[in-house]
């Protein structure tokens, strides 16, 4: 696809990107797939001092390259760990402000920055398709000090409107979010496969400021089902490296999520 | 859907407690009286998290009595949550996300029973449920917390919004969730049911104390001395505990913190089974898993010796 140089899968790109979004000496909520290899990868390039926190109860771990985890509530996501407090007070860790920085992803992402992880179309009691649910997901967003939304970029999940709000970005903008009680966090970046996002700090309404090797702003916006605002400092983001690269595919040399 | 004034009435399940006897004497049983004491309609928990430490054995155990018009609650809801759905026990199920795991993708069964509307899910947030166990665990109504606010779970369960009444801030009042029944699988226990777990506690000690009625498989039953002997590792009281099951692999084919690994493999089979059949698929699971085997050695055989011999060496490295 476009934006992947060099065979880059679309899971190898995200946890790059992602990865560079965090910084040492912080700490971040983490689930299963590309946000565990970001936070992995972080660990390893340029934040040694990153602890990563799971939804599993679990604090610190350091997986075994290999042996990734596919929930976070499993051995594997628990390997090494520093502390094990258990799933409520893992995310009251968060509540309480501990957490510097939360991964997420959803099914459907509006202009806000709200995500549907629930139920799409019909009504929420009888959805044309149910989704899984929240999980964590709404605590992380709700919780932490800034929310990195990785997803996949996908027209239908650009959408214009979100059927069901299960996280909770900007809501519907401005001071809508602190308004509604969310007194802290929100969203700050949403790392997609064409592109990086912020948000007007005015409106709160996602903002296209970097676009991958080889993607065109016109790609972005075929792909989007809302109005796509452009930075006016627009800038292109730096391919993944080898080592970055190669980090991944030390991790998860069977590709199981990459 | 909205909750029920039960699942949060504080005074009524603090009643309930006081009327209990809360004995320090022998809990030991078998698994047929522990579950005989689950009634049609109630609402029961079922602890561990996803494919964590699943109470599978008590959760089998409970079907093979066809109950009817239960609630269950688990803040990951694996896939025992779709057999009580097929099985016709369950009208509500209480939950934070429902599956079994990122590389099987969207539940088949979930889809159809709640797309249908036959089987409500009541959705919260994976803290709030954590909270609404703690609340009733502290035997309060409700806990203030800072999630969920903003997002449309609020509504799904019927949950309030306060004022702070010191600060005056938006607070979200997660209402209590007080069980009547609990079904936990730990590592070990004396015979009086003070309860060992090793590695993550998911909600386990919060379950155990905001039930009526607390039901416990131990994967070993070790004497009063080793228990008193570590005290610090116990998390659920002997005098919480109505009745005990020794049951080895007790959450098999799930996992066991540090004593035997999950068995991915059979999850995909049970999927294909769901996936060619659909709710077939799962009646077929449940004659030859659930309903077949008499005993749980009869139980344990379906997958033969090498491979609970296998899950147990991966078990074991996994810690070590």
């Amino acid at each position: 696809m476009s934006g992947s140089p060099h065979g880059v899968t679309s899971n190898e790109l995200l946890a790059v990107m992602g990865s560079r979004e965090l910084e040492d000496n912080t700490t971040v909520f983490a689930g299963v797939g590309a946000p565990m290899l970001a936070s992995g990868l972080a660990q390893r390039m340029h934040a040694p001092l990153l602890t990563m926190v799971i939804e599993g109860g679990i604090v610190g771990p350091k997986w075994k390259p290999g042996s990734l985890p596919i929930s976070t509530n499993e051995m594997r996501a628990a390997y090494r760990a520093q502390m094990l407090p258990g799933i409520t007070d893992a995310f009251l860790l968060a509540q309480r402000g501990f957490l510097d920085v939360g991964f997420i992803g959803g099914a459907q992402i509006d202009r806000y920055g709200n995500l549907n992880t629930s139920a799409i179309g019909g009504s929420y009691d009888k959805p044309k398709v149910r989704l899984p649910g929240t999980g964590g997901a709404n605590d992380i967003i709700s919780l932490c000090r800034e929310v990195i939304i990785l997803t996949v970029h996908e027209k239908r999940r650009f959408s214009d409107t979100v059927d069901f709000i299960t996280s909770p970005g900007w809501l519907s903008g401005r001071d809508a979010r602190r308004k509604s009680g969310l007194l802290f966090g929100g969203v700050g970046r949403v790392v997609t496969t064409l592109g990086v996002f912020g948000f007007d700090p005015e409106s709160r309404r996602m903002r296209l400021e970097a676009l991958h090797t080889g993607v065109s702003v016109e790609e972005v916006k075929a792909n989007t089902g809302f109005e796509v605002l452009v930075s006016d400092t627009l800038t292109t983001t730096k391919p993944p490296s080898d080592e970055e690269l190669g980090i991944l595919r030390m991790l998860d040399p069977a590709r199981q999520f990459l | 859907m909205t909750i029920s004034r039960r699942e949060y009435d504080f005074q009524a399940a603090r009643r309930r407690l006081e009327a209990k006897a809360k004995s320090a004497g022998e809990k030991l049983t078998t698994i047929d009286d522990a579950v005989a004491r689950v009634k049609n309609g109630d609402h029961v928990a079922f602890g561990g998290c996803l494919f964590s430490r699943t109470p599978l054995a008590l959760v089998r155990a409970l079907l093979r009595r066809r109950p009817t018009g239960l609630s269950i609650s688990r803040n990951l809801m694996c896939y025992e949550g779709e057999w009580c759905m097929v099985a016709g026990a369950v009208d509500k199920i209480v939950t934070s996300w429902m599956g079994i795991g990122l590389p099987w993708g969207l539940s088949k069964i979930h889809r159809e029973y709640v797309e249908s509307g036959r089987v409500p899910m009541e959705e919260w947030s994976h803290l709030a449920l954590g909270l609404r166990f703690r609340a009733a665990a502290m035997g309060v109504p409700f806990l203030p917390s800072l999630t969920m606010m903003g997002s449309s779970l609020v509504d799904v369960g019927g949950s309030k919004i306060i004022d702070c009444p010191y600060t005056g801030e938006k607070l979200l009042a997660v209402p209590a969730l007080f069980p009547d029944v609990a079904l936990l699988h730990v590592h070990r226990a004396d015979r009086f049911g003070n309860c060992q777990i090793d590695g993550y506690p998911h909600m386990d000690p919060d379950i155990a104390r905001a039930a009526s009625i607390v039901l416990v498989t131990a994967e070993e039953i070790v004497s009063e001395e080793e228990i008193r002997l570590h005290g610090d590792r116990t998390v659920i009281p002997g005098f919480a505990v109505d009745a005990l099951v020794h049951v080895p692999y007790g959450s098999y084919p799930h996992e066991c913190y540090g004593l035997y690994d999950a068995e991915p493999d059979h999850f995909s089979t049970y999927v294909d089974g769901i996936n060619r059949h659909g709710a077939a698929g799962v009646q077929a699971y449940l004659d030859r898993y659930v309903y077949g085997p008499a005993t749980h050695v009869e139980y344990l055989s379906l997958f033969g010796e090498s491979a609970l011999a296998d899950a147990g060496r991966r078990g074991r490295e996994l810690v070590s």
